[in-house]
């Protein structure tokens, strides 16, 4: 289609201040990361540090445990993909092969729960844990969390399943091979690809949350990164900018590496999710 | 769109005849793995949410509650501040979703066309996205800062007024924390709309255009129909994400000031757990339950009325 000149002048003006829009606030806080305290300041502060340091990102992990809310993070983080992933495959394998009540039901869980108010679940999750001795705990928070990405992570991994082609299940089982086999040897390394998208999406939402973290860690020797992150706004909501700005940065890169590999198929499957089922 | 579902239905039914009988004995084995951890991790909490709405549930006295059948919700119909929340939340979650809506269709429909800058704008669309909401949150608060913020230094660079405290305002907080909603949830949006146009037949603009429609009718004859189930299904997530958010604000505002910015989330949150109120705030949470349900409703009524349609 032709587009008239004018048009597509307005079309890179639009999309111009999109991406600025996209990216001031990302690069105020890279800038802010690495401004002296002075410069932080003076009363007309420059979006490119006049004399950049380091200065933050060490203040910022002397200040808080920053090490080790990163590391819990990890731990809780890795738990819940794995967990995720282990549940959710076989039941998503019957889901995607067997049209039974039971995978409706699933199906309609998933829409749910996209939509639940966590205000309603966090007290009687409270309590449930708190009777298992789980509460403040990481084991307990993994758990929640692979319990809570199990709904998405369903939804993405019976797409994959029904992307592996049943015949070659069939062909596999003429040849002679039972069922065990057949999903080993046929089906789990076709499924490979979409099982690690699913963990690493898992992870991610594991990663980033902050509600649930806040409300059953309560020790600070067991906080995540983002519970960490909010002890350095102060009481007063007075920050020191600084080294909140670095400690900020560096808890979103491994979200956003995440993210760079998986981003596509996570479209695909919120889409599916949200339109057809 | 890279959809796992496109590729996977005609496969998943040719599959679903042949591999049957034999394992439907063992499938059970296979789901309880996953449904014993949702239905005592989620179903239960859910149904035990709603039991403690009749209830005086406080922390700390779990033991000795009491059923006092709805005499939470009596409460809650009578409290004010929790009405003004309601408003506030209302404001907020259409404040977030229309905009982020029209902003992301409008890129959406740019970032259809064959445009320099394209790959550009798709990689950066996944910064908001991928970020925890704490990162977003306290982002926003150094470029609201009153001092050291690059508003107010825009802002005065143009001569426009001084040294706004925006987060802090009576008047402005609400605002302020809406163009942060907006800003967080538009890559996301634009994403699914930008897939969803992707997927309509270039052939039906062509024809269109062939046929001499401007660009506002191939929009409203061709274009539209086509996104309208994406677009329903987008917006309704966006509008029930939206009334269920918590960190973005938490953290940002704390729902200060004067309680402005107190989503029916952050109000929740405070009664259970700084004043021990479990069971008046499992009513409030039935109450946002009851909210989200008629999005819901509204939401697969939409889609199935869509589906006819098609």
């Amino acid at each position: 289609m032709r587009t008239r000149p004018a048009a597509r002048a307005g079309q890179y003006a639009a999309l111009l201040a999109y991406l600025a829009f996209l990216a001031f606030p990302f690069l105020w806080l890279l800038s802010t990361a690495f401004k002296s305290p002075r410069e932080l300041g003076s009363l007309h502060p420059a979006w490119i540090p006049r004399h950049p340091t380091l200065g933050n990102f060490r203040q910022a992990f002397d200040q808080q445990p920053l090490l080790h809310a990163a590391l819990n993070s990890l731990l809780v983080a890795l738990g819940a993909a794995v967990i995720a992933v282990v549940l959710a495959t076989p039941m998503a394998y019957v889901m995607a092969r067997h049209r039974s009540p039971l995978s409706r039901a699933a199906t309609g869980w998933v829409v749910v729960s996209q939509a639940f108010p966590f205000v309603l679940v966090i007290i009687p999750l409270f309590l449930v844990l708190k009777h298992l001795r789980l509460i403040d705990s990481l084991a307990g928070l993994g758990m929640v969390y692979a319990v809570w990405t199990l709904p998405f992570a369903l939804w993405m991994l019976v797409g994959y399943v029904r992307a592996v082609p049943g015949e070659l299940e069939e062909a596999a089982a003429v040849d002679g091979a039972g069922r065990l086999r057949t999903l080993v040897s046929v089906t789990a390394p076709l499924l490979a690809p979409g099982i690690a998208a699913t963990a690493l999406f898992a992870f991610v939402t594991a990663w980033n949350e902050f509600f649930f973290a806040l409300v059953l860690l309560k020790s600070p020797d067991k906080q995540t990164l983002p519970v960490v992150l909010t002890h350095f706004i102060g009481a007063e909501g007075v920050a020191d900018l600084g080294p909140l700005a670095a400690a900020a940065s560096l808890a979103t890169l491994p979200s956003l590496l995440v993210f760079a590999l998986i981003q596509r198929r996570i479209t695909g499957g919120l889409l599916a999710g949200a339109v057809k089922s | 769109m890279t959809s796992v579902a496109e590729a996977s239905r005609p496969a998943g039914r040719a599959a679903g005849g042949g591999a049957g009988g034999a394992a439907g004995r063992g499938a059970w084995f296979l789901v309880l793995p996953a449904l014993i951890p949702i239905l005592v991790l989620s179903v239960g909490p859910l149904l035990y949410g709603i039991l403690l709405a009749f209830t005086d549930a406080q922390s700390g006295r779990t033991a000795g509650t009491r059923w006092i059948g709805a005499l939470n919700f009596r409460d809650l119909w009578h409290d004010t501040l929790f009405w003004e929340s309601f408003r506030i939340g209302l404001v907020w979650a259409v404040g977030v979703t229309v905009p982020q809506f029209l902003l992301a269709l409008g890129l959406a429909l740019l970032l259809d066309q064959e445009l320099r800058l394209r790959p550009l704008a798709r990689a950066l669309a996944i910064v908001p996205w991928a970020m925890p909401e704490v990162v977003v949150a306290i982002m926003w608060r150094l470029v609201y800062n009153p001092d050291a913020g690059v508003l107010n230094e825009t802002l005065r660079d143009l001569g426009l007024g001084h040294g706004r405290d925006w987060l802090s305002g009576l008047a402005t907080a609400l605002p302020a924390v809406i163009v942060v909603g907006v800003w967080a949830g538009m890559p996301q949006t634009t994403v699914a709309l930008l897939a969803g146009l992707q997927n309509t037949p270039r052939e039906l603009h062509e024809a269109a255009s062939v046929d001499g429609a401007g660009a506002w009718r191939r929009f409203r004859t061709v274009t539209w129909p086509a996104l309208r189930p994406v677009a329903l299904a987008v917006t309704a997530l966006n509008l029930i994400w939206n009334v269920n958010s918590f960190a973005l604000v938490y953290v940002l505002t704390s729902g200060g000031p004067g309680g402005k910015t107190r989503l029916p989330m952050l109000f929740a949150y405070e009664e259970a757990f700084r004043y021990g109120q479990f069971g008046y705030a499992a009513a409030m949470g039935c109450v946002l339950v009851a909210v989200v349900s008629i999005l819901l409703a509204v939401f697969l009524a939409g889609r199935l009325r869509g589906g006819e349609d098609a």
